[in-house]
Formats: structure tokens, sequence, C-alpha cells
């Protein structure tokens, strides 16, 4: 099934996401070039996925998987296949949390594979003002599992005006990705989650304009 | 070879020969740039090779809309005018509620573009400014939108003027019938885009050579009288000298051209120069590495096209 998702990602998700949304990417440099590694991105739509599918080069996109919530995605059997073959989700069970389980084990398991992981530490979409929500700290528990991994910012721009959450239709307008030096884990858990946030509210701060009311 | 030997013969000698001299003066800028960036490693010239290296990417591709004919420089040009309308619209502050609206505004590519192919020229001329005109503020009437009404409808209309109504102008052009036009349909469109960019490139020449007195300080600080009067006065001289070549344009027409598309360039530019200043962006998105977005790239073209097609339409051309 990888080179089904290859292929779908290559010829379907990438022009979709160039057409819907311009994709201007700045900061490809501070990308990364292997896993396991973790990218850590504002939510505002659905199609922050999209995006995130689209800005790696060709020979490792295969590798990018980005974690989602299995209550949602993984409800309906036909999303669910879709959503776990071609979109690749790690699954995170955000309704388990209080069962006691490890519901980051499919995530820690992705990054022992060496995959590139894409977190959305806000744990839901926000909406399209851009403002961003309450960092959860599951993102901090990764990269102490894995501390050798680089933890990459990255601030998605308008994407909650192309497909805000509620709406089916989505509109063709313009998004910037603006990615960030990567971080480390530097063994505190509030340090690096303030640290993550500061990076990118920095990253916003650099974005151009968003005139949306 | 032969084949491509043939389909070359086959072109307008003018249009071949404009095609190879625009590549020439490419070769020039890229050898430049190279010579540059070995020569003075001190100094950052990535954005100018981006430059160059996005306009070999542009020529290529008109150049190849030109050679293969009108559908594919019409439906170029529509995906012009799209991306074009997604950067304004994109800009521009809209809100939730906008979004129909929005996307009724896309739709109006496809349709303004479709009478461009079906000829339908008459049909053209009325259908942006008179009924998008129309059906944009009547449809956000319907969705319930009153407040700020008067700015958000003249903002779509904005939009659609600029970006679909007269980019379509350029593709319009392609459907004058060759026997009108000493270098073919597709001569008129080259020769258009060359006095337009060519009258952007002389004005920031001279202006960068003799440049002291500013000409409107408040919106484009860099802009002097030298550069305009400079870049008015070649590309007046471009006009006049080749513009027999290109186009059935001569005597006062001619004149008139060359005197006027010039200023009508310098007008697109200071305007969108405007709009960029009220939003508070320098370029309108990254879609060309190293020029800025498309908008950047055709600011002068959506106040020429117009122009040039009337010009030529009053002057010279039967059909319109």
């Amino acid at each position: 099934m990888a080179w089904l998702r290859w292929l779908l990602i290559l010829l379907i998700a990438r022009p979709v996401a160039k057409f819907m949304t311009g994709a201007d990417v700045t900061g490809e440099e501070h990308l990364p070039v292997r896993g396991p590694a973790i990218i850590v991105a504002n939510h505002n739509s659905h199609m922050d996925t999209l995006l995130m599918l689209s800005i790696f080069p060709a020979r490792i996109v295969g590798k990018v998987r980005p974690a989602a919530a299995s209550d949602y995605f993984l409800k309906d059997p036909v999303v669910g296949w879709f959503s776990r073959n071609l979109v690749g989700i790690v699954p995170v069970a955000r309704d388990r949390v209080a069962s006691g389980e490890d519901i980051l084990a499919p995530a820690k398991q992705a990054l022992a594979d060496g995959d590139i992981i894409i977190v959305f530490p806000e744990g839901t979409r926000g909406d399209a003002s851009d403002e961003i929500a309450r960092l959860k700290s599951g993102v901090a528990r990764l990269a102490e599992a894995f501390p050798d991994a680089p933890v990459t910012p990255v601030w998605i721009q308008g994407a909650g005006r192309v497909l805000p959450k509620g709406e089916a239709i989505p509109v063709p307008m313009n998004c910037a990705v603006l990615i960030g030096e990567p971080i480390r884990w530097g063994g505190r858990r509030t340090e690096f989650m303030d640290g993550l946030r500061e990076a990118l509210l920095r990253l916003k701060a650099e974005a151009p304009p968003l005139r949306w009311q | 070879m032969d084949i491509i030997a043939r389909f070359l013969a086959e072109q307008p000698p003018a249009l071949i020969w404009g095609l190879t001299g625009v590549v020439g003066l490419l070769v020039l800028g890229s050898v430049v740039a190279g010579v540059l960036t070995v020569s003075r490693p001190s100094k950052d010239y990535k954005e100018l090779r981006q430059r160059i290296a996005s306009w070999w990417v542009m020529i290529a591709i008109l150049a190849a809309a030109l050679l293969a004919g009108w559908p594919a420089t019409v439906t170029l040009f529509a995906a012009v005018s799209f991306v074009a309308l997604r950067e304004f619209l994109s800009l521009a502050p809209t809100r939730r509620e906008d979004r129909l609206i929005i996307l009724a505004a896309y739709l109006a590519i496809p349709v303004n573009y479709a009478f461009i192919a079906l000829d339908v020229y008459g049909i053209y001329l009325v259908l942006i400014p008179v009924y998008a005109f129309l059906i944009t503020p009547w449809l956000m009437a319907v969705v319930g939108q009153t407040q700020g009404y008067l700015s958000r409808v003249a903002l779509f209309h904005w939009g659609l003027m600029t970006c679909v109504y007269n980019i379509g102008y350029v593709a319009y052009l392609t459907r004058t019938p060759a026997i009108e036009t000493p270098a073919g349909a597709a001569g008129l469109v080259f020769f258009l885009l060359v006095a337009t960019e060519f009258n952007d490139v002389a004005q920031y020449v001279w202006g960068k050579l003799l440049g002291r007195h500013k000409i409107i300080p408040r919106v484009s600080p860099n802009k002097t009288w030298e550069g305009f009067i400079g870049g008015w006065l070649s590309t007046a001289a471009l006009i006049w000298f080749a513009g027999p070549l290109f186009t059935p344009l001569s005597g006062v027409g001619l004149a008139i051209t060359a005197l006027v598309l010039p200023v009508a360039g310098f007008a697109g530019d200071v305007t969108m120069s405007a709009i960029k200043r009220d939003i508070g962006v320098k370029d309108t998105s990254k879609f060309i590495p190293g020029h800025g977005g498309i908008l950047d790239r055709i600011d002068s073209l959506t106040f020429t096209a117009p122009i040039y097609f009337h010009l030529l339409a009053w002057f010279a051309v039967e059909k319109f």
C-alpha cells in the first residue's frame, strides 16, 4: 500500500494543495531529511495535513505520517481505512487518556521505525482567526522518548480560510507555510513546551497579514 | 528535427525572431549573473539568479503557449487570472461569510474565458463589467451581509476587473484573424508583453542611472521622474520602431499607442503598489521565486492589456 500512498500524495494531494493554497513555503532548509523526526504545527483545517504532505521532497514524503485522533478518524470504517492506508495517520486515542494505557505507543513505534511524524499539539482544529490554543504536552513526552529526534516548528497561515472547521466546501485562498529551526529536547517538559510555543509565535509574526474576520 | 524545423518555418518569422531575441537577452542576463557571482563572492546574488531562473521558466511557458496556438494561450491566461485572483482575495480583508462570494468570483474565470474561446466578443465585453458587477452585490445581499457592504462589494469588483477581465484581453488578442496582423495573433500578444515588461525594466534602469526627483514618494518611494520619463521615451521608441513588425498599427494609431502604453504600464504598477501599501505587504505572494507574486509581475499588464486591445480595435483590427 505504501507505493499507492506515495503516488496519491504526488499525483493528487500535492496538486490539490497547490491549487487550493498556493503553498508559499519559507524555510524548507529546516525540514528534517530523515527520521525519526517530529514536526509540530498549528491546526485550523484539514488542509493542514494536505499541506504538510506536500512540502516534503518526494524521496522522503513516504516516511511522513500525521498523528491524528483515532476517535475522529477511525470511527467510520471507510474513513478509517482511508486515513490509515492512504493518509498514513498515526492514531492517537484522545478519548482513552484516562484509561492508563500509553496512547502515544503508536507514535513512539512510528518514530522507532524512523518515520517523520506530524503533531498538531493544539489537539483539535481551531477557528480561522489563527490564534494558537493551549498546547498539549504529548509532544514533550515523544521528544523525551526520542531525545535525538529534531522537533521542527511549522506555522501554517490561512488554512482555516480554505476549509474552516464545520464547512464542507474548500475555497482556494493562499496559505503560507513557515518552517523554523528545529529545537531539541532539553530535559524539562515545561521548558520544552514554552520553547515550542515561542517558536510557533515567532513564525506567526513573520507570516503575511491575515485579514480574516 | 525535421518536424521542428517545419513547424518553426510555418510560424510568422517576426515572432520567431522576437522570441529568439528574448532568449538572447536571457542568455546575456544569465551570463552577467554568473560572472557577478564568481567575481564578487562577497555579495549575495541569490535573488538575481532566482529572478533570471524564473524568467527562463516564464518565457519558456509563454513561448510554448504562443507557438501552440490560441487554445493554449487562452488556457494559460485563464490560469494566470486564477492565481492572480487567489492572491488578491487572500490579501484583501474577507470574512467567513464571504466564502460563497469568493467561490462565485472564481467561477467568473471559466465563464469569462469560455466566451473568449467561443469568440463571443459582445458577451465577453459586458460579462464582468455589467453582469458580475450586478451579481456580486446581489449575492452579498442574499447571504445577508450588510456590514461594510459597499467597500466589500468594491473589493470583489476590483479583483474581478483587474485579474479576470483585463487579463482576459491578452487572451482575446489571440482571436484576431491572422490575415489582419503581420506576425499572427500570437505576435500581438508577444509584442504587448514585451512592451509592458520592457517599460518596467527601462523605468527601473533609468531610475537607477539618473533618478533624483521622487514622483510619488507616498506610494512608491523608489520611483523617480527621471525613471518614469526615461522609461516612457525608451518604450515609446521601441513601440514606434518595432510595432509595425508585430502589429497592424501605423501612423496616428501607432503614435498614440507609443505614447499611451508606457504611461498605462506606470499607472498599473503604481496602482498595485498603493493596494499593497494599504494591505501592508511588499510582495503579493511567493509564487514566482525572486519576483514575488504573480500580481507583482502582471500589475502593469492589468492596465496595458485593455488599452492596447482597444487601440488596436479602434485603429487597425476590423474584427473588433
